[in-house]
């Protein structure tokens, strides 16, 4: 599949009456990942949750490639090939690591779906160990991997990760970190990652886009990014 | 010893309606975290269904087919006419909405077909069997082993249904996390509806299973449903598999406390293992979460 482009143009978004997105422009490039970072309360999780249509847009259009996903319902914004990673991992503790696998699995062909199983587990081996285990029994880690391999058996164009080094071991984050670095480099898929730790995202990252109270206040490249010392210091704290 | 076999089939054949009310419940539960306090009244009336085309046909089973279709329908039509737009609101509504539903549907049958009992005809002879000069009971008339069949069947299909397909993981996934389901693209409104309209016809079964034993009027179900909200609360409203075997407990010591104890205390053993269980295991026997909101 070729990679795709998400472009988010001039969003009002927000809960209630409250905006929380005022006015914000992203643009992911095809086959990279873009780091969304900023301070709590910024915007970043209203922004993927906004993409994937759980927060209606009050102004502004979300597109990927040449489709309107603006206001689509949640259901329809995932078979238009985004997927998003929810913060806080979103595994199905009450089903086990193979039914949430195959939960991804619902949105291919019928007649793709054993191999694409198979192949998940071949680049998820430590899940094809524990696939008849309920996933309340993972660990962080673990949990970690099982959610970005369901999102990629749907067959994504987009994959939103919202802070995936969330509540992990460093050594862990260093994991997800390569694993995100690997889907682009390997599978072409744009990657929107919102995350805290913004040393490790912009590590891995194309581009970056700083928010601040609901508003786009700096985008360059990582490496740009990684080196303003004042903006590091006053947005990112690192 | 006679009796005590005649007890124990008559219990099991009384637990598998029990059960199948439970059932209804669970499905309902699992899907929404709605109790459905119109379950049995529902059932009611798609046995006053039932009754009309069988009066009007002569034909048991196609009764019988048009009751668990209206079931189908009717269950899901109270979802999107009734449940959904209270949906999100305070846990309350819906049990107001329910309970409503409930005076409505009874309302209306009184309205329609009048208050009187009705017999309700069965498809197989209710005569107990026979082991020589053995009597077996009620329990195992060809009645009561047709109901166990059903009610069994029913539960194992939604057993394969709920375990081996992808409509069945959808419905799981819907019922668990609504969230992660429509990330998953799952259509959670639909999966919704497809889970009342199968428990409408669920409980449909079990108003045709109970109904020849209890004549039909518009409040014919509303013991049943208490009866079947107990065993699905004591296999744990979460778990399919608990409302058979809640229903089947639940049976049995009723049976055994009419028979051995007195014909006017089974409610009250029902009652006193209900809270027993809620004391003990407060999320019933069988259920996958720890905790419940009450």
């Amino acid at each position: 599949m070729p990679a795709s482009s998400l472009a988010v143009t001039d969003v009002v978004a927000g809960y209630n009456s409250t905006p929380v997105l005022n006015g914000v422009s992203i643009t992911a490039r095809p086959a990279t990942i873009t780091a969304v970072l900023g301070a709590n309360g910024a915007g970043k999780t209203t922004l993927l949750r906004t993409i994937s249509g759980f927060v209606r847009t009050r102004g502004g259009q979300v597109r990927l490639d040449d489709v309107s996903l603006t206001r689509l319902a949640p259901d329809h914004i995932a078979r238009a090939g985004v997927a998003h990673v929810p913060e806080g991992q979103g595994v199905i503790t009450e089903l086990t690591v193979e039914e949430n696998l195959k939960l991804g699995l619902l949105l291919r062909r019928r007649a793709d779906r054993a191999a694409a199983l198979e192949d998940a587990y071949r680049k998820f081996s430590i899940l094809a160990d524990r696939r008849r285990r309920h996933a309340a029994t993972l660990s962080g880690g673990e949990r970690q991997m099982l959610v970005i391999a369901r999102a990629l058996l749907s067959a994504p164009r987009v994959l939103l990760l919202d802070e995936p080094s969330l509540g992990l071991a460093p050594k862990v984050v260093a994991q997800v970190m390569d694993l995100v670095r690997q889907l682009r480099d390997e599978s072409g898929l744009t990657v929107l990652l919102v995350e805290q730790n913004a040393r490790s995202a912009l590590s891995i990252a194309d581009q970056g886009v700083v928010l601040n109270l609901g508003k786009v206040v700096a985008t360059a490249a990582a490496g740009e990014l990684a080196a303003d010392v004042a903006l590091r210091r006053h947005y990112l704290g690192f | 010893m006679q009796e005590f076999v005649e007890f124990t089939l008559g219990g099991v054949s009384d637990g598998v309606i029990y059960a199948a009310i439970g059932l209804s419940l669970v499905l309902i539960w699992r899907a929404t975290r709605v109790l459905n306090y119109a379950q049995g009244g529902l059932a009611m009336f798609t046995s006053y269904i039932a009754l009309m085309v069988i009066n009007a046909t002569g034909n048991y089973w196609l009764g019988f087919v048009v009751a668990l279709a209206a079931g189908l329908v009717i269950g899901g039509v109270v979802e999107r006419v009734v449940i959904r737009p209270a949906a999100g609101k305070p846990h309350l509504n819906t049990v107001i909405v329910t309970i409503g539903l409930l005076i409505l549907v009874e309302g209306l049958a009184g309205i329609i077909y009048g208050s009187k009992n009705r017999s309700f005809p069965t498809p197989y002879s209710i005569v107990g069997a026979k082991i020589g000069s053995f009597d077996l009971g009620e329990g195992a008339s060809p009645s009561a082993i047709f109901t166990a069949v059903a009610v069994l069947a029913a539960a194992g299909l939604l057993a394969v249904l709920f375990r081996y397909t992808p409509v069945g993981l959808r419905m799981r996934a819907s019922a668990f996390s609504g969230t992660v389901a429509q990330l998953m693209g799952v259509r959670v409104g639909r999966i919704t509806t497809l889970g009342w309209a199968l428990a409408g016809l669920i409980g449909a079964l079990a108003g045709m299973l109970v109904t020849p034993q209890t004549f039909l009027y518009p409040n014919s179900m509303d013991s049943i449903f208490v009866l079947g909200f107990t065993a699905a609360v004591i296999g744990g409203l979460d778990s399919p598999g608990g409302a058979i075997v809640g229903g089947l407990i639940l049976g049995v010591l009723l049976n055994y406390v009419t028979g051995y104890v007195g014909s006017n205390l089974p409610e009250l053993a029902g009652l006193a293992l209900l809270i027993l269980v809620l004391m003990f295991r407060p999320s019933g026997l069988f259920a996958s979460t720890a905790t419940r909101q009450v």
